[in-house]
Formats: structure tokens, C-alpha cells, sequence
């Protein structure tokens, strides 16, 4: 009772105090941030990895706010106009050419999408050399999957929007793989596009899912993200509690208020990153076609399949595992094979925080086991990447297939090598 | 373990092997030659605004390359009543489908769909225009190296002449144009150089614009980075 008492706001006689008192009584304002910004103890350590995960929040904004005007000018429609050119095709040049900043607002959104995936995968890594996800953090770690599952799917249904040929031949082969479930599979196609192929139905329904439904998820899920690591406290590059040594009041020795200390950091690491983000909007927003994929300048034409359909590149690593098998063993077709691998490589991210038996948390005490095994793991993650933008020959193919067992040997048999290596003892308190 | 990091370190290389090789000779640069721009200008109106629109693109957006209103009306407005339409063209595409077996592409953003890995989208469009030559077995009598069986004919043939396949599949220009061929390359440099533009009229701002935020950012960056240490002093 007189923690709540305290945390509740004593008017000064000025307007101001007393509008805030007025509504503190009604309404959890002070304690509330009290308890994530001004009296949530961060520890001190936090190294250059710790700036993305307040910069994906940037990026989802910066995502909200060029999106909400992105849509006053969009049209989700795949009837042809008087020039022959899909009105959403059409929709998205006159953005680009006819309303006022909108070419601006645009690159921003596409630039945006590429950076949010950079920026996650980042903060992902993050998580794994400095054990974030290992106890007690493993429910923050499992939202944490949700919301990389929800940010494909955003950025799936997203990229048909332009109706470019990629939007729609990436579609088009990504609701195939539904198809390949047996019994179901060309019932379940039809019912995800709305038709017999990617048309105006699946347009519009992605459109839907893309503004919508997905966002709406995706933000509850960030902040359910940011409750729970609130609840536990942060994890450190020592991978080490600070909770355990604590002062007199209670405070954590090695933590520091996450306001001002780190909100005046993440301001530095926020201006950095919009330099190198703006550099990219303002001197190759097409980056070279990873960001905007050149044939995607061409209108979507159901009658003309491109002879190469890559997915953009931040779904390549995936889509190589996919592709990677070709063998039908079993009584299971190979194609299905692989979307079970391509699912079953996002999926086994949730089954971290039980897979890893090391005594220590961060890479900076453990064994040269895990050091190799993270390494492998992350040069097969980019060489997958790469292959998946290539169209497969036998050679590249092979290729993938070897890092993609590096891939699932990394986290299968990581409760035998983490439990194998030797650890050097964690510190007490953090290290500088 | 070592030779498992180097084989996978080397594998990339050994996996980038195959794919048809496309030549492509580089376009000259006209970006911000407004002289040339209007020149390519004038041949994209005169030449390709026939059977190809240019449907996101306005007649008045010309501006941009040092036109007036009355310039454009006076010159090259021959597909629109009013300097504010877009630019588009009479032929319906159901029906230019139907005499070329496809149905000529809108044009405005055709500078960066033909962008790949071979080269830029300008240095596609410049070859492609240099590279016809007759074949009788087509149904237009013309045929491209770039674009094989191209269901378009060569519509600067006047200007450039007609070249031939030789049998060292190297093209020979056997009849003269009303150009010689340093003023015809010249020229589809013009043409490109103005479709170029047109695939991203904000380009040249665009990169000056970015000049500018970069440099506010670094201001920004030096007095957060200046708040960042004062507040960290304290920080043992």
C-alpha cells in the first residue's frame, strides 16, 4: 500500500502538477513510468548489440506511420486501366510521381521493410551469443519468435501489393506450397487466394491482412515483448543476473535507470541508424535490387511466368532450405518434404531455451564448441541466403543441402555440444 | 573442422557457375544534360509514343528538364489535349496484342524493370536499340540480339540504316541511315538517357535532398553523442 501511495504524484500548486495528479488518481500514469522508463534498472554493460531492439520499435513506427499514408493513396485493385496497367500497379507510380513527398513516403516503406529484417535478424543474433533467451527469459524469447513469425507474414502479404511481376509470381509460388499438403493442399490454396490463381481476391484480402489484421497482432505482441522483459529485467553480454547483488534499496548494483542513462544512448545508435537508413532511401533506394527487385517494375502478368522467381532476400535463407531437398523419402513427396523443413526452420527457434544445456549464458564464457557451432551456423545462414536469390543447379544445390543440416545440427544436437564444452566461470557481478 | 569452415567459405564460388552471359555495352550518362534530355525527349514523343504509353508520366512534368508549359504544348503534345495528362496512346493494348503478338510495354518505368545483373536498365535500353538487324524469317523482317524474335520492328531504322547478322555473329551495317553511326549512338544515348529520367523524375533531387539530410543527421549525431557522454560520466 505505500509503495502504490508513493508512486502516485503530489501536485506542486502548479497547472500542470495538478493536472497530472488529477490524473495519476485515475489513472496509472507515474507508476507506469516509474516501472519501464525513469526506475527500470538496466545492467551498465550493454554493448553495441543492445541497440536493436529499441531500433526495431523505430522501424515498426517508422513502418505505422509511412504505411497509414502509403494507404490513402493505394488502390488494391488488379482491373486493368485505359493504358492497360493494373490500377494497383498504376496506384502505387502515381504515389511515386504525383502525390506531393510520395515517392519519399514510399522509399521510406520499402527501405523500411528490408531494415526491419536487418535490424531483427541483429537482434536476434544477440539473443544467441549472449544466451537471452535461457532462464528466465524464455517466454520474452517465444513472443520474441511470434513476432519474427508475424513480421514474414506482414512483409509476405505486403510484398504483392505493388502487383509487380515478383509480387505476384512470389505469391503465386508461396501459396503453392500450401498445395502440397496432402488430402487438403488445392482445397486450401483456393481458399487462401480467393480464386484458382493470385487475382483480384488475393489482392484484396492481402491488402486486408497487410494494414489490418497482422499489424494489430504484431504491436500487441511487442508490447507483450517489452511487459515480459520488463518483468524478468534485461540480460547483459556477461549473461550474468544483476537482480542478485542488490543495494540497501533495493536497487540493482550494476543496473542503471533505463531513463535518461539509455535513452540518451539509443538516441545516438537512433541517428546513426537513420543515416545509414536515409543514405540507402536517398542514393539507392533499390539497393541494388534486394530492396526493390527490378522486375518488379513490371506489371504482374498472370499469362507470363518469369524464368527465375526469387523471394526478396530476407526470406533467401528460407527458401533455400525449401528448395534444398529433392529426394522423396518415405511415403512423403520431396516438395513437401521441404516445406516441412522450410516451417520446421522457423519453428525450432522456439525450442531454444530447452535445447541449450550450458552452465553459462553468454559466448564470452563459453567453450570453443559452441563458439564453432554458432559460426557454422551463422556462415550456412548466409550461404543459404545467397543461394536463394540464384536459380539451383545440381552444384548449388548440394551446396544448400549441407548448410542446411548445419543449419538443423546447430540446434538438434545442441544439448549434447553445450553440455560437452568447457566453459570458462562466470563473473560475479557484470564486467566493464 | 577448419577444412569443413574452408570448403563452406569456397562453396558460394563453386556454386556461381552457370547462367546465359548478356553483353551489354554501357550507356552514356545524360543525367542532369538537359540539352540531351529534351533531344531524347523529342525522339521518345516522335518515335516510341505511338504504340507505347508512357502512362504514369505527365506531358507538364517535362518542366523538369528546363521545358515551359507552352513549349510542350506548342511541340510535343500530340497524344493529349491538356500539358497536365499523362502520356498516353490511342492503341488499345487488346488490339496491338493482337498485330504484334504482345502488347507494346507502357514505357515510364521501363529504364528500371530492365535493370539486372548484366548491367543497368540504360545500358540494356542502349544495346537494345543498336542491336537490330533483318531477318527475313520474322514477321516484321526484323529481329535483336539483345531481345531475340522481338515482336517490334525497327522503328529508328531510318535513322540508323539496316545492319545485318554476319556469319561470325557480329552485326555489319549494309545500308546507310540518314545518320552516321556516331550520331545514331549518340542519339539513343539521348533517347535512353531521357527514359532514364522518366523511370524516376526525382532521382536528381532526390540524391541532393539526401546531401542535406545526411548533414542534418551529423549535426544531430554530434550533439547526441555530446548528451550521451555528459549523462554517462557518472557511469563507473
Amino acid at each position: 500500500m505505500a509503495a502504490s501511495q508513493s508512486e502516485k504524484y503530489k501536485s506542486d500548486g502548479s497547472a500542470l502538477g495538478g493536472a497530472l495528479e488529477w490524473v495519476d488518481a485515475r489513472f496509472p500514469l507515474t507508476k507506469l513510468w516509474r516501472e519501464h522508463l525513469s526506475e527500470y534498472y538496466a545492467p551498465k554493460n550493454f554493448n553495441f548489440w543492445y541497440f536493436f531492439g529499441s531500433l526495431a520499435l523505430l522501424v515498426l513506427v517508422i513502418q505505422i506511420v509511412t504505411g497509414i499514408f502509403l494507404v490513402m493513396h493505394f488502390k488494391p485493385d488488379a482491373s486493368l486501366n485505359a493504358s492497360g496497367v493494373p490500377v494497383a500497379f498504376a496506384s502505387v507510380e502515381y504515389i511515386m510521381r504525383d502525390v506531393p513527398w510520395g515517392w519519399l513516403i514510399r522509399y521510406m516503406h520499402s527501405t523500411g521493410a528490408s531494415a526491419f529484417f536487418i535490424v531483427v535478424y541483429l537482434h536476434m543474433f544477440r539473443g544467441l551469443i549472449y544466451g537471452s533467451y535461457r532462464k528466465p527469459r524464455e517466454l520474452i524469447w517465444i513472443i520474441g519468435v511470434l513476432i519474427f513469425l508475424c513480421l514474414m507474414a506482414e512483409a509476405f502479404f505486403g510484398y504483392l501489393l505493388p502487383w509487380g511481376q515478383m509480387s505476384y509470381w512470389g505469391a503465386q509460388v508461396i501459396v503453392n506450397l500450401f498445395t502440397a499438403i496432402p488430402l487438403i493442399g488445392p482445397d486450401l490454396g483456393v481458399w487462401i487466394r480467393g480464386d484458382y490463381v493470385v487475382g483480384d481476391a488475393t489482392l484484396n484480402r492481402f491488402f486486408s491482412f497487410h494494414v489490418i489484421a497482422i499489424p494489430l497482432v504484431l504491436v500487441g505482441l511487442v508490447a507483450a515483448h517489452i511487459i515480459a522483459l520488463h518483468e524478468v529485467g534485461s540480460n547483459n553480454p556477461d549473461g550474468v543476473e544483476i537482480k542478485k547483488h542488490k543495494d540497501e534499496n533495493g536497487k540493482p548494483l550494476d543496473g542503471i535507470p533505463f531513463h535518461p542513462y539509455y535513452t540518451v544512448k539509443d538516441i545516438v545508435g537512433v541517428v546513426v541508424f537513420l543515416m545509414v537508413f536515409f543514405a540507402v532511401v536517398f542514393f539507392m533506394p533499390e539497393a541494388g535490387g534486394y530492396f526493390l527487385e527490378f522486375n518488379n517494375f513490371y506489371p504482374a502478368d498472370p499469362l507470363k511466368t518469369p524464368p527465375h522467381i526469387a523471394p526478396v532476400w530476407y526470406f533467401t535463407p528460407f527458401y533455400s532450405i525449401l528448395r534444398a531437398n529433392t529426394v522423396n523419402f518415405f511415403w512423403i513427396d520431396a516438395k513437401l518434404w521441404g516445406v516441412i523443413f522450410m516451417v520446421l526452420a522457423v519453428m525450432i527457434f522456439f525450442f531454444l531455451p530447452w535445447l541449450d544445456r550450458s552452465p553459462v549464458k553468454s559466448i564470452r564464457y563459453r567453450g570453443p564448441l559452441f563458439k564453432g557451432a554458432l559460426t557454422l551456423f551463422i556462415i550456412s545462414f548466409f550461404i543459404l541466403g545467397y543461394l536463394g536469390i540464384l536459380p539451383p543447379t545440381p552444384g548449388r544445390t548440394l551446396v544448400s543441402q549441407i548448410c542446411t543440416i548445419i543449419y538443423f545440427a546447430f540446434f538438434l544436437l545442441m544439448p549434447i555440444y553445450t553440455k560437452m564444452d568447457k566453459c570458462k566461470p562466470e563473473p560475479e557481478r557484470v564486467t566493464q | 573442422m577448419k577444412k569443413l569452415l574452408i570448403s563452406l567459405l569456397f562453396a558460394p564460388l563453386l556454386a556461381f557457375a552457370a547462367g546465359a552471359e548478356l553483353h551489354l555495352d554501357k550507356a552514356p550518362n545524360r543525367s542532369g544534360d538537359l540539352a540531351a534530355l529534351q533531344h531524347g525527349a523529342k525522339l521518345f514523343i516522335n518515335y516510341c509514343l505511338n504504340c507505347h504509353s508512357a502512362s504514369y508520366m505527365r506531358y507538364n512534368r517535362l518542366k523538369d528538364i528546363g521545358l515551359t508549359d507552352q513549349q510542350i504544348k506548342d511541340n510535343l503534345l500530340f497524344t493529349a489535349e491538356k500539358v497536365g495528362e499523362p502520356m498516353t496512346i490511342a492503341m488499345r493494348p487488346a488490339e496491338s496484342k493482337l498485330w504484334f503478338g504482345a502488347a507494346p510495354p507502357d514505357l515510364t518505368v521501363i529504364a528500371r524493370a530492365r535493370s539486372s545483373g548484366f548491367g543497368s536498365g540504360a545500358d540494356w535500353l542502349y544495346t537494345y536499340l543498336r542491336s537490330f538487324y533483318r531477318d527475313d524469317s520474322r514477321p516484321t523482317g526484323w529481329n535483336n540480339v539483345v531481345f531475340e524474335n522481338v515482336g517490334m520492328p525497327h522503328v529508328l531504322w531510318e535513322l540508323q540504316g539496316q545492319q545485318e547478322m554476319g556469319a561470325d555473329r557480329k552485326l555489319k551495317l549494309v545500308t546507310q541511315g540518314t545518320m552516321t553511326p556516331e550520331q545514331y549512338d549518340a542519339a539513343v544515348a539521348d533517347l535512353v538517357g531521357f527514359l532514364q529520367y522518366m523511370g524516376e523524375p526525382v532521382a536528381e533531387f532526390r540524391k541532393k535532398l539526401g546531401v542535406v539530410v545526411l548533414l542534418a543527421l551529423a549535426v544531430i549525431f554530434a550533439f547526441a553523442y555530446a548528451l550521451k557522454r555528459e549523462y554517462w560520466k557518472d557511469v563507473h
